[in-house]
């Protein structure tokens, strides 16, 4: 949706040619990716944060709100996964519900106090929510583990009921991983096709003239806020599987900028792929150019500088415009544009 | 009964009094000028009566009934549509699609989270509709920023009348528009006038004088001057000043 209109019946596709070779790549990771030199639990991490930075980007790119402490529900949603299954039940489908849950909740109660800003306020504010939960989860010790982390969370097997798939490896759990981002992408994409995406994509363009059409901008405001925390929290859900445990360091501000440089970099804002991109780009590099030299964030957060100042649309801009889907030139301006009102905070 | 009715509409911002008592009654098809100088605070007047500004006193009533303070989107959705001085257009959008958001069925289905926009005819047919009205049918497709101002300020316009208003607010809507594009504008008006209620803010003296039913001068806060066009211009205070220059 995101690129002009003229091409919505085609832009809307959700599979099409090249996206079949995509998910064909992406189904066959395990049998290839060792003889790269690389190992399946990067594959694990890139879809996970993938789905993060998809639902990072509803409000990013999407909504055109900036938020910056993003990594909060991440972090939520990664609690609430160990504790549920400590403490409630363990239940691998109940306690991924419950890690979009407490995620979304938060989120809800943080749109609560923001939603009525735009730009840099709702950026400050943002950062200041994030800050507490982080706080919140180092400060309480007996309920998170504080900074040695919430340890020991298993990988709940798969219970379909007739079968039951056991996931502590991690080839089974990068598919039941890429399974999760599947629905996780298919449910994004028709929300942000539908008209519900659509009001919040006018409403980035413009809060005043969606005001006065009769939409509730803040309720929008508000609830694609909250959708997107619990999505992340999902995300961060399948994390704590993967990791084993829960972290306080996705919530810090420093890793919430992660997310931001990823979405950024690879697009977002002109594009719905783009945070994919990015997150791909970012944790190859960390990995590759990582095991070369240690200043491998350097050279991303110049790509990152590079981006933000002459490259607004981002890696999934250049690949469409090399596509000849759309211009360049459209691409670019679509991004400065949106890179302005992010800062500014519109009309 | 009016359609639309102020009652001393007071508005004031920090300890600067912009509106001191506006009156206004709109009957039901009536199209319904307002002019006064720059910064008379006709702007902010059309701000109350849609919500965007509350005012200190006053009331404002839609139809019999009292709208005064609700916010932009209730009053949206009870009826009052307007344009902007400064056009406001989602430009990303397709002109079809910024109609679209007007279709008041389109907001009735604003919270739905499954359906595919793209594949729903009945919005782009009611969209094409508005289209049709302001001369756009053929530009449907183009991106709002990639218009001309002429067809941007009718694409205002189409987005207003998607809305099935029962009240439309126009902010000087020929500002800025060519002959042609005043002509367009005026037929387009012609061809409402008496089925919609209209009230328009315009400098553009020649148009209103020719068009309105009636209309209200706003000057020091208040309506100084209030009538038909052919009373306006018998009008002392109108002669007097220089928006009655050409009667
Ligand atoms: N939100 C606001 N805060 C403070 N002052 C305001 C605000 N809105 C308008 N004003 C002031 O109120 C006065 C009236 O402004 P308004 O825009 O309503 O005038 P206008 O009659 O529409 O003028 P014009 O013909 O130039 O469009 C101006 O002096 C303006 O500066
Ligand atoms: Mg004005």
């Amino acid at each position: 949706m995101m690129v002009g209109s003229k091409s919505s019946s085609e832009a809307s596709r959700l599979v099409t040619p090249t996206m079949l070779v995509l998910w064909l790549v992406l189904a066959t990771v395990p049998l290839w990716i060792t003889r790269i030199g690389l190992y399946p639990y990067l594959g694990i991490e890139i879809l996970i944060w993938s789905l993060y930075a998809l639902a990072f980007n509803l409000v990013l790119g999407t909504a055109g709100l900036p938020s910056f402490g993003h990594g909060a529900y991440f972090g939520i949603g990664a609690y609430a996964f160990g504790l549920c299954q400590f403490d409630i039940v363990a239940n691998l489908w109940i306690c991924l519900v419950a890690a979009a849950l407490a995620a979304g909740l938060a989120g809800a109660l943080v749109a609560l106090f923001i939603s009525h800003r735009r730009g840099i306020y709702y950026a400050f504010m943002t950062i200041a929510f994030g800050q507490i939960f982080w706080t919140l989860a180092i400060k309480s010790h007996r309920i998170t583990g504080g900074e040695d982390g919430l340890l020991k969370i298993k990988r709940l097997p798969a219970d379909f009921g007739l079968v039951s798939f056991d996931l502590t490896d991690n080839v089974a759990f990068y598919y039941f991983v890429l399974a999760a981002f599947a629905v996780g992408v298919a449910a994004l994409w028709r929300l942000v096709h539908s008209p519900y995406g659509r009001v919040v994509a006018a409403m980035r363009q413009s809060e005043t003239r969606a005001a006065h059409l009769g939409y509730n901008v803040w309720l929008y405001k508000a609830s694609i806020f909250a959708l997107s925390a619990a999505v992340s929290g999902f995300a961060g859900g399948l994390f704590a599987m993967a990791q084993l445990a829960a972290f306080p360091d996705v919530m810090s501000l420093h890793q919430s900028g992660y997310v931001v440089m990823m979405t950024l970099v690879g697009g977002g804002l002109v594009s719905f792929w783009g945070p994919v991109i990015g997150v791909f780009l970012f944790l190859t590099a960390r990995d590759v150019i990582g095991a070369l030299t240690n200043a491998w964030m350097l050279y991303f957060g110049l790509l990152f500088i590079a981006i933000v100042l002459f490259r607004p649309e981002g890696i999934a801009g250049a690949i469409s415009a090399a596509l000849q889907q759309h211009s360049l030139n459209a691409l670019r301006q679509r991004g400065t544009s949106a890179m302005r009102l992010l800062v500014g905070g519109g009309r | 009964m009016s359609m639309l009715e102020a009652a001393g509409v007071h508005v004031r911002f920090g300890d600067r009094v912009v509106l001191e008592s506006v009156d206004l009654a709109v009957a039901e098809g009536e199209f319904h000028g307002v002019m006064g100088p720059n910064g008379a605070g006709k702007t902010t007047f059309f701000n109350v009566l849609t919500g965007r500004v509350k005012p200190s006193r006053g009331k404002v009533r839609l139809g019999g009934e009292d709208v005064t303070g609700l916010s932009p989107h209730r009053i949206a959705a009870k009826g009052i549509a307007r344009s902007f001085q400064i056009m406001t257009l989602f430009d990303e959008f397709s002109a079809r699609d910024n109609v679209m958001m007007g279709l008041p069925e389109f907001r009735a289905r604003g919270l739905d989270v499954v359906h595919a926009v793209a594949g729903d005819r009945r919005f782009a047919e009611q969209a094409s509709e508005a289209l049709a009205a302001v001369g756009l049918v053929e530009k449907g497709d183009v991106r709002a920023k990639d218009l001309s101002y002429g067809d941007r300020r009718a694409l205002e316009i189409a987005v207003a009348l998607a809305q099935a208003p029962r009240v439309l607010c126009l902010d000087e809507p020929t500002s800025g528009l060519g002959s042609d594009g005043v002509q367009r504008l005026a037929a387009l008006i012609a061809r409402l006038k008496g089925k919609l209620t209209i009230v328009a803010i315009e400098h553009d003296m020649e148009f209103l004088f020719s068009l309105a039913d009636r209309i209200s001068v706003i000057h020091w806060g208040q309506v100084v001057a209030r009538g038909t066009p052919h009373e306006l211009q018998q009008n002392d205070w109108v002669r007097r000043s220089n928006l009655g220059k050409f009667a």
